[in-house]
């Protein structure tokens, strides 16, 4: 349970990519990689992580900044949410992106949160973050997916003992947007395609992401293919701000004389990973792009859902959200 | 009546430094050798502590002390929160102390505590205990509640539970019944009758300060720095909680962030930093963190029952029949289920009434009076049905309201109690027509897409104001006037504003008084708590009886010294002079040096008998410094003091997503004469802000599993946001003057919170085309649902629910 009083660790503050990787690496499970800092604080003022070293990667100026990469954009996993916002490029050629990013929590948490930090961090899943044993932090037993557990922000999709869900913004918009996760470790560099860098509980129960200890994303590549192509980002949250979404959309869609050529679309929330409709995607490529696509489209979207007790409203929401991002991307 | 003070804006002497951060709260002071502690908290519900050790962690460097439970002085009142406990009767109630060098420290012994529970059956939901045989949320029972209602066992009959297979509320053997009008004929007459069951959440407090608290003891006595609402009023429960004498209570409260109501009284948590420093000698700080008030910050009750109303053809209400069951948690609790037919009662005087109800013990975090206890929960209920019955009956949903509301013969509770003034029908008129209802309303349930325009209208009200209270104020030999006020400062400015009453009365300049206060030690006299929307109106008063009796012995010693009566005498100017000539007088700095030289009643030597001890007490360290006014205000006041506030609000909802959009809120109270435009027109924005986050987004989950609480953290339990607030609100009040007080105030704290929450639900309603949830709070997924023809996922009696 809460305990709002951080435990003692070591904290090193290395300046170069090289030092964070041995730093990772000397301490392997007890180590933790700190960015912003709003996911890693949660677990440690509760005491429900405790590692032995924190590695403060925010003095690595490699980690951080927007550039051309051909044609696309590389961002710097440390690049921070409202940088991203409001960076020309991003807003040029991928402003699904941008637009993603501005819904993340508050402003304030924007100026300090970063892009790295939002795929990368842990499930919302409120018995998993009150410290509980559930089989995603090791146990036996899932507390959500009970006959009258509070599971209204819990997955439709894909459970596997555990029904968390994503909880990122701006990871449906980087698997809409086909971007690439490059991953250091002692071992080199490795690129994973976004839509197999979020797993979900069948792959790892334990782990949101392919990281693993000894792991650091230092930068994310969007390619440009979709640049400049037809966006719609919504996320629908109880409040207007500092809040996780209920469910969110993230659609590309590549727009020929009012005939969709291409799209990718993605939600949020509704499963442990981000979510691509490959079949909404189907019946829409090629097929014109209007009121009687989108109603179309939206009758599948929630195809194959598995509600829980308080969560059926997720697929008239998931519903509601891809006629909308058809209709009006 | 023209006034010079009352009526206008001023800035209270607090303000500047709230704004620049010199303002001290609990947690900001410092003294030599002050140490931290933190608390144990039960991880179960409910259970007997078998064993507890606490060697390993005292053993630890740096740790200093601990307290348990058989440390404590035994409470007699079982209903009585303790400050700590060995039956720990919900998840998060403080089990133990601990002390160190710092929180670090405490914090990592409180892990080394071995302890041993042995589990109890629990209850989360009140109707579970009311079955045969249900759990209990106490060994000694599961029904009990400060309104007399003592700790006591009740069960239904199996029968009594048929309805529940029906989604509607069960009514067994009541706790409490009253009744009065005839309710057979009523309803037999009734040209529509509508039933529903409903249930309102509950929702944290949300005190931005926690309730920190620092103490040490000098000389014999305790010294306890804290965080609350009052100021005199928790002298008396915190020497309780302490185990010593109220005179050797030094309290220190000069600014609260926050309370709410949870704050009004002492709080058991608030004794640890004294019982810890007594134990070990140094000064203790207990600083209370956010997740932490989630179980010891209080929270609104929630509320279970069902509703019937029967209306005449002319939408005027004849009968209404309440059963109210409330989630008490496991102490005395509030009376919320009994306020339900309280704002029923005086915002739409029902020709007849019957309430039943009982106050079910649960185990969930000790519940407490919250902004508009009871009142706004059921404001959120009735608002949209009187929409449903103005649609049945074919009627102007402004003009249901208008038919019903309250009157000079309007009577209240079981007391029947008559009110003192009751303006909410001008409050309606006025908040219509700046609205422009008769032309906006047809604007309503307007569709554009996926948004529909919702219209909505709220009404809610409080008790506004006690009397029986002392008044007591200075003036010294430097002519300047100070009033000595013990009510406390929650944060309305409300105690600053009604100060000036005295200054009123004395015909004093702003600038020439000085307000004292915050600090037992400053000589502070007995006033009321600060909460219960009564400041305004209590403290008008003991201030006005103050001033009067300085008034009356300035003229005494002026005519003393000049000759002639006392009614001679005029005052103005800061002199009191003959009103024949007033060239012959004496400055009020020399009429305080005189009251000095005189002694007696004039400098407080002598006060009446009749005001408090601990009024006295305070009049005995400023005898002899000037003269003194001071008295106890004990006129009866003929009736229930009652505020109202009434909001219209239009909204445009999403039914694709189920969010709204507030366009624009307009909102009318009446609280008599508006002694602070300024801060009134904050409070009733600031309460209708507070009212749609627990129209909308406020929530308390408990897994009725486990017991487990799903809010801990501001980001579960959402209060609105900056982005959640109207760009423009629109607030003023009736102000029209209460007969029963002597400048015409009453409070107004707590009605603008459900006349904002209810407008909103009401709106949502009409938004979705008349559609009742019988719930709060109203969230974006039970809207989807409803727009899109879904049951919902929680069952119509379901209660903590997400």
């Amino acid at each position: 349970m809460a305990k709002d009083m951080m435990p003692a660790f070591q904290l090193y503050q290395p300046a170069s990519i090289e030092d964070a990787l041995a730093l990772l690496d000397r301490f392997g499970p007890d180590g933790w990689a700190l960015a912003g800092g709003h996911d890693s604080f949660d677990w440690f003022k509760d005491r429900a992580k405790r590692p032995k070293a924190v590695v403060d990667l925010n003095g690595i100026d490699s980690l951080a900044g927007i550039r051309d990469w051909n044609g696309g954009v590389e961002i710097g996993a440390l690049t921070t949410l409202t940088e991203i916002e409001q960076n020309a490029l991003i807003r040029e050629r991928f402003s699904l992106l941008a637009d993603a990013a501005a819904k993340v929590a508050s402003p304030q948490i924007r100026n300090v949160g970063t892009l790295g930090g939002n795929v990368s961090q842990d499930t919302r899943c409120w018995y998993y973050r009150y410290g509980l044993d559930c089989y995603r932090a090791g146990g036996v037993t899932c507390y959500a997916n009970t006959p009258q557990g509070q599971n209204r922000e819990h997955a439709l999709f894909g459970a596997d003992r555990c029904v968390a869900v994503s909880p990122s913004d701006t990871a449906p918009a980087l698997v809409a947007l086909d971007a690439s996760m490059v991953i250091q470790s002692s071992q080199g560099e490795r690129s994973v395609p976004a839509a197999r860098f979020f797993i979900g509980p069948s792959t790892d129960i334990t782990r949101m992401t392919v990281l693993e200890p000894g792991d650091i994303l230092t930068s994310i590549r969007i390619p440009s293919d979709w640049a400049g192509a037809n966006f719609y980002f919504e996320k629908v949250a109880d409040r207007n701000t500092w809040d996780f979404a209920l469910v969110n959309i993230a659609a590309a869609l590549k727009v020929d004389a009012g005939v969709i050529s291409d799209a990718r679309i993605v939600c949020g929330a509704v499963e442990a990973v981000p979510r691509r409709l490959t079949a909404v995607e189907k019946v829409v490529r090629g097929a014109q792009k209007n009121a009687a696509t989108a109603d179309m489209a939206a009758s599948i979207a929630s195809k194959g859902a598995a509600p829980l007790n308080f969560n059926h409203f997720k697929m008239p929401l998931m519903e509601n959200l891809v006629k909308r991002a058809i209709r009006d991307a | 009546m023209a006034y010079d003070l009352i009526g206008k804006n001023f800035t209270p002497p607090d303000v500047r430094a709230k704004v620049t951060g010199k303002a001290k709260y609990a947690e900001d002071f410092r003294v030599d050798g002050m140490v931290f502690c933190r608390l144990l908290l039960s991880t179960i519900p409910h259970a007997k502590i078998k064993r507890i050790d606490v060697s390993k962690a005292l053993a630890m460097e740096g740790v200093l002390g601990v307290l348990l439970p058989e440390d404590l002085v035994p409470l007699e009142d079982p209903l009585m929160p303790p400050v700590l406990t060995d039956e720990p009767k919900y998840i998060g109630e403080p089990i133990a102390a601990i002390a160190a060098v710092n929180e670090t420290v405490a914090e990592d012994a409180l892990e080394k505590i071995e302890i041993e529970y042995e589990p109890l059956p629990f209850v989360i939901d009140p109707l579970e205990s009311l079955y045969p045989g249900g759990p209990a949320a106490r060994t000694e029972g599961n029904v009990g509640n400060r309104a007399n209602i003592e700790l006591q066992t009740l069960h239904w009959t199996e029968e009594d539970f048929a309805s529940v297979e029906r989604g509607s509320m069960p009514k067994g053997k009541p706790a409490v019944e009253w009744s009065a009008g005839d309710l057979d004929a009523g309803f037999a007459n009734a040209a529509y009758v509508v039933e529903e069951t409903f249930v309102t959440g509950s929702n944290p407090h949300h005190s931005m300060e926690p309730r920190t608290a620092m103490a040490y003891w000098q000389n014999g006595k305790c010294h306890v720095y804290g965080s609350t609402q009052s100021q005199s009023m928790i002298v008396l429960g915190l020497a309780q909680y302490l185990g010593i004498e109220p005179a050797d209570v030094v309290y220190v409260a000069e600014y609260c962030g926050g309370g709410f109501g949870s704050k009004a009284t002492p709080y058991p948590i608030m004794a640890v930093p004294g019982l810890m420093s007594k134990k070990i000698g140094r000064p203790v700080m207990m600083r209370i963190s956010r997740s932490e008030e989630y179980f010891l910050g209080s929270a609104r009750h929630c509320l279970q029952g069902s509703v019937k109303l029967g209306f005449n053809a002319d939408g005027r209400i004849a009968a209404a029949d309440i059963y109210c069951l409330q989630a008490n948690g496991p102490y005395f609790g509030f009376p919320d289920f009994l306020n339900s037919a309280q704002t029923l009662g005086a915002c739409y005087s029902p020709l007849a009434t019957r309430f039943r109800g009982v106050p079910v013990l649960t185990n969930t975090p000790p519940a407490g009076a919250q902004r508009g206890p009871g009142q706004n929960q059921f404001a959120c209920i009735l608002e949209p049905i009187m929409d449903r019955a103005a649609e049945e009956l074919g009627l102007d949903r402004l003009a249901i309201r208008m038919i019903n509301a309250p009157s000079d013969s309007t009577l209240l509770d079981a007391r029947q109690s008559p009110m003192t003034s009751a303006y909410l029908a001008d409050a309606l008129q006025m908040a219509a027509a700046e609205f422009d209802w008769d032309n906006r309303k047809l604007r309503s349930r307007q569709r554009r897409g996926s948004k529909v325009t919702g219209i909505g209208i709220g009404s809610a009200m409080h008790t506004g104001g006690f009397y029986g209270f002392d008044g007591l104020v200075r003036i010294l030999p430097d002519g300047k006037l100070y009033i000595h006020t013990g009510v406390g400062n929650l944060g309305t400015y409300s105690y600053a504003a009604t100060s000036r009453i005295a200054a009123e009365i004395l015909k004093y300049d702003w600038d020439d008084c000085v307000i004292v206060r915050g600090d037992s030690r400053k000589h502070l006299p007995w006033n009321s708590i600060q909460a219960g929307s009564n400041t305004s109106y209590t403290q008008s008063r003991t201030n006005y009886v103050a001033a009067m009796d300085a008034v009356a012995k300035l003229k005494e010693i002026a005519a003393l010294d000049l000759g002639g009566a006392p009614d001679d005498y005029e005052i103005d100017g800061r002199r009191v002079f003959r009103r024949s000539n007033a060239a012959v007088g004496l400055s009020y700095g020399e009429a305080a040096q005189r009251a000095i030289d005189l002694a007696g009643k004039f400098s407080g030597q002598e006060g009446p008998e009749d005001v408090n001890a601990l009024t006295k007490l305070a009049l005995g360290g400023i005898a002899g410094t000037g003269l003194v006014g001071v008295a106890k205000d004990s006129a009866d006041v003929g009736g229930m003091v009652a505020t109202f506030t009434t909001g219209f609000i239009e909204i445009e909802l999403d039914i694709e997503t189920g969010r709204h959009e507030i366009k624009d809120y307009f909102a009318v109270c009446d609280a008599g004469t508006v002694i602070h435009p300024e801060v009134l027109a904050a409070q009733i924005n600031s309460g209708a802000v507070m009212g749609f986050g627990m129209a909308c987004t406020e929530r308390a989950i408990y897994d009725p599993q486990n017991g487990l609480p799903g809010n801990t953290r501001l980001i579960q339990t959402r209060p609105p946001s900056g982005l959640d607030v109207p760009p423009s609100m629109t607030a003023f009040g009736v102000d029209k003057p209460d007969p029963s007080n002597p400048v015409g105030v009453k409070g107004m704290g707590e009605p603008p919170m459900g006349a904002g929450a209810s407008a909103l639900l009401s709106a949502i309603s009409d938004a979705l085309g008349g559609h009742v949830f019988n719930r709060t709070p109203v969230t974006p997924d039970m809207i989807v649902n409803a727009a899109n023809g879904r049951l919902q996922s929680n069952g119509p009696l379901s209660v903590f629910t997400a």
